[in-house]
């Protein structure tokens, strides 16, 4: 509005209102050179991860002008990963725990939400507190005590834990859970009451309500709440090295970190386009669904 | 008489709204369950479970009070491994915060249309699995193919050796870490810059105030919650970092890059001393304690807003 004002101001003013316009011109140019600057910082990174995956190894051993350029682009990395079983092993590893895990934390933490959302029971702003406490234990203080448990449960039961991938579908929901109820309970909380009365008066049970009406209305903070769950079992690192060893129990990040490295021998290409093809699903879901995802980013903090 | 029945039947009401709100509680409590098992099982046991093992000997059989603590205190490995953590998770954090502030600010300058674009682009590095985007900075640190040195190079600086020397290393790891998390800081305080009313940097304006006037006292009193909460988190997760460091350098040279987590690691799983690891792993508590009593005033203060919106 007052710029609008500025430029339509009588002759006497334009000198003053030019001198705004060029300053603010020039803060906006600065602002996309500074930009740009740390866009080069932040994507050249995946960018060189391109570009490797596409050379052969003896583009990558040769050593000769910039290795920033490729001169015989090959997709013959990728049909190596994407013909080895093993690697297809790993994706599927991958799947299966990212797809029993997402499930199983969207079951607990929409159920514990919607009742620390809207119930009251003895202890339940107590829990309401702890389940964000939880949030912030990181798993590497877990991952020993959790490591011998499992040895241990093995004496009890006979029941082979370690090295085996499915256990990890035990111990990931300890990553998610608490942060996706955490953000359940504040979409859940924004509803109006108004309308789980309404609900009520029209003679719905307490699950009727949660499935009817809280589903509906919150389904952004529960898309919110799966891409966060995907993406962080996922990308988890520690638990699937320290659990997991057999070749045929891996998951993504871990195959491609202990297996494409064989000794002393490094297969770039190979390792890069890997890394790509794990980085991948993230990097799609991020793209299609980049409002949902800051939301569930944020929606942790700024909430407070 | 009358007067008799409506009194009994104002209890008969209130005993069957007593019987009903207790059933409510009841199933409020069952839907908690799942989460309450878990969180018993799976965090709450375990780590009360590291306290215990970490006063057993190394084949778990005996117990030996607080030996490990003192064999860890006369190791000079331990007292680099806490300097190089506090070293990496505080330079990380601060250099993570003053990106990310810087970045938010840019972005919030941009025209509205274009936000979207950049803030887009920025976020990528915080989206890529960690393991993987560490996997293409160690690939290009590598010493005899290093991309990056191949740039310094080109513009006539030397070489760089940066994981083969300690201290570069130390550089290296920070720097993959600082790379990775500036973005979450940006998203969070560009979320937070919106959410900063325009009439205030009118009234601002009409003070004459200038730019970094009402940043000083503008900005970062709005922002004061937003930035405390992002740097205590960012400093829990990067103080329990694993990922990068692991494999970067695996610890080294000469254990000068080891973090708590990858020498509990390399001493719990890989030397198979689980007490040992356990104990070391018991380090990083101090720090989650201190979160965690300024984080509870913040979870306090919201509880009781939602209290008082629901009840």
């Amino acid at each position: 509005m007052s710029r609008a004002e500025a430029t339509a101001a009588p002759a006497a003013f334009v000198p003053v209102a030019s001198d705004l316009l060029r300053r603010r011109h020039w803060a906006l140019w600065s602002a996309y050179f500074f930009l740009g600057l740390f866009c080069v910082f932040f994507l050249a990174p995946p960018v060189y991860m391109l570009v490797t995956s596409l050379k052969t190894s003896q583009e990558i051993a040769a050593l000769e002008g910039s290795p920033w350029l490729i001169r015989e682009p090959t997709l013959a990395n990728y049909a190596a990963l994407l013909g080895s079983p093993t690697f297809l092993n790993f994706f599927k590893n991958s799947f299966m725990v990212a797809i029993i895990v997402v499930s199983v934390t969207m079951v607990i933490s929409t159920l514990a939400a919607f009742s620390l959302a809207r119930m009251r029971f003895l202890g339940s702003t107590v829990l309401a507190t702890g389940v964000f406490l939880t949030y912030l234990i990181p798993e590497t203080l877990l991952f020993i005590p959790m490591f011998q448990i499992f040895t241990w449960l093995r004496d009890v039961t006979g029941i082979e834990f370690i090295n085996r991938w499915w256990i990890l579908c035990i111990v990931y929901p300890t990553l998610t859970v608490p942060f996706c109820t955490w953000i359940l309970i504040g979409y859940f909380s924004s509803i109006p009451k108004e309308l789980d009365e309404a609900a009520i008066v029209d003679g719905a049970s307490t699950l009727q309500i949660l499935f009817k009406v809280f589903l509906p209305v919150a389904l952004p903070g529960l898309i919110a709440a799966t891409i966060f769950a995907f993406t962080v079992s996922w990308a988890q690192f520690l638990y699937p090295l320290a659990f997991t060893t057999s070749i045929d129990q891996l998951v993504l990040p871990v195959g491609i970190v202990t297996n494409l490295i064989k000794g002393d021998v490094f297969n770039w290409g190979q390792i890069m386009a890997g890394a790509l093809l794990t980085a991948a699903p993230p990097v799609l879901i991020y793209a299609f669904l980049m409002d949902y995802y800051i939301a569930g980013l944020t929606a942790g903090a700024t909430k407070g | 008489m009358a007067q008799a029945a409506g009194g009994a039947y104002r209890e008969r009401v209130v005993a069957r709204g007593g019987s009903l709100a207790r059933r409510r509680a009841w199933i409020a409590f069952f839907l908690c369950l799942p989460l309450i098992l878990l969180v018993l099982a799976l965090v709450v046991y375990p780590a009360f479970y590291s306290l215990h093992l970490a006063t057993l000997n190394k084949s778990m059989t005996r117990f030996v009070g607080l030996a490990n603590f003192t064999f860890l205190f006369k190791r000079e490995t331990f007292w680099m491994v806490v300097e190089q953590s506090v070293i990496f998770a505080v330079s990380a954090v601060i250099f993570k915060a003053l990106i990310g502030f810087l970045l938010a600010h840019l972005v919030h300058r941009l025209p509205d249309k274009g936000q979207r674009k950049w803030r887009g682009m920025l976020l990528v590095p915080w989206v890529i699995p960690p393991a993987m985007s560490t996997l293409v900075w160690w690939w290009m640190y590598e010493p005899s193919y290093s991309a990056l040195n191949w740039l310094l190079r080109s513009v006539g600086l030397e070489a760089v050796p940066w994981l083969g020397d300690p201290y570069w290393a130390r550089f290296s790891v920070i720097l993959v870490n600082v790379w990775y998390g500036a973005p979450f800081f940006m998203i969070m305080y560009l979320a937070a810059l919106k959410s900063v009313p325009a009439e205030l940097y009118e009234a601002a304006d009409i003070d004459g105030a200038n730019a970094f006037q009402k940043l000083i006292y503008v900005t970062l009193p709005m922002l004061r919650n937003i930035i405390a909460v992002t740097v205590l988190f960012s400093l829990i997760v990067t103080f329990a970092n694993f990922d990068i460091v692991r494999i970067l350098t695996a610890g080294g040279p000469r254990d000068m890059t080891h973090v708590f987590a990858t020498w509990a690691f390399k001493l719990g799983i890989e030397s198979n001393d689980i007490p040992l690891g356990a104990c070391v792993s018991l380090f990083m508590f101090p720090i989650l304690g201190a979160a965690a009593i300024f984080i509870l005033r913040d979870v306090h203060r919201r509880s009781r807003e939602l209290a008082g919106v629901t009840g």
